[in-house]
């Protein structure tokens, strides 16, 4: 068998590339689609695409938390709102504003900037092996009512006082 | 394994797409979906550096400050599209070139 000259790609990173494609393509769609439904659904594809990436690097429990919150929760929400608000949306208007040109040129340095930064640096290629994968969840546990406790009661006050305001907020007074 | 640049190299792509989003889209809830976008682009950083970092099975900040930024998020888009939905009801509209009051 002749000798390859680049190494061939582990199953790993074959389904890597298609989850990012998956992910890349989905917000492509949010950024670029004239239909703010179209957005949404493409919203949809990138958040099950950086779930998908997740699992991959192993952290399961983050990658079913996102599915539950981000694709169940988020997605629901933000589907209810443009219906709520899609009058004047359609028609003649861009869907992009003014400075649509600046804000391209703004994000394309951006990207060139922060991909020319991650190229320059010796990243590992290869991570620790886990072994224990269900000591990773119980950890997770034990670590939010030990030193993490303070912070997680913060955030519970802080999504009580969130969500209260939310429905002061959008509550019609007359 | 995946090497670590390609998670970066995504999350930038993804990063980028979201400041697109938030600062060229002309309606407030594509302004919102970019900001999902960017917080969504941090927490594969946040994922990929814990996996990569000394001792992950041990070692978890990464994963709770994850597990933190999606709960802020989850915060952030209740309260984001619950001004939205204010600013149309009296508005009639959620254009942002519309919503100019406070310009002078």
């Amino acid at each position: 068998m002749p000798e390859l000259p680049f190494p061939l790609p582990t199953v790993q990173q074959v389904i890597f590339s298609m989850i990012a494609v998956l992910t890349v393509f989905g917000a492509l769609v949010v950024v670029l689609a004239p239909n703010l439904f179209h957005s949404a659904l493409g919203l949809v594809a990138a958040f099950f695409g950086a779930a998908s990436v997740y699992i991959i690097a192993e952290a399961e429990f983050i990658g079913v938390s996102q599915v539950l919150i981000y694709v169940g929760a988020i997605s629901t929400l933000i589907t209810f709102a443009i219906m709520l608000t899609r009058g004047m949306m359609f028609g003649a208007t861009s869907p992009r504003n003014r400075q649509w040109g600046t804000a391209a040129i703004i994000t394309g340095l951006t990207f060139l900037v922060l991909v020319a930064i991650v190229s320059s640096v010796p990243w590992p290629a290869v991570g620790e092996p886990i072994s224990q994968g269900h000591e990773i969840i119980a950890g997770l546990g034990r670590a939010f009512v030990n030193e993490y406790v303070i912070p997680f009661l913060l955030l519970a006050m802080l999504l009580l006082v969130a969500l209260a305001g939310a429905i002061v907020l959008a509550r019609d007074y007359k | 394994m995946v090497p670590l640049t390609w998670y970066l190299i995504l999350a930038a792509f993804v990063f980028s797409c979201g400041l697109f989003a938030a600062l060229g889209r002309r309606n407030a809830i594509a302004v919102l979906m970019g900001i999902e976008l960017m917080l969504n682009a941090a927490n594969i950083n946040l994922i990929a550096f814990w996996r990569y970092g000394a001792a992950p099975v041990q070692n978890l900040d990464g994963q709770i400050f994850a597990l933190f930024v999606i709960a802020v998020a989850a915060a952030e888009v209740a309260v984001g599209l619950a001004l939205i939905i204010s600013v149309y009801r009296n508005r009639r509209t959620v254009n942002l070139d519309d919503l100019d009051l406070l310009k002078g």
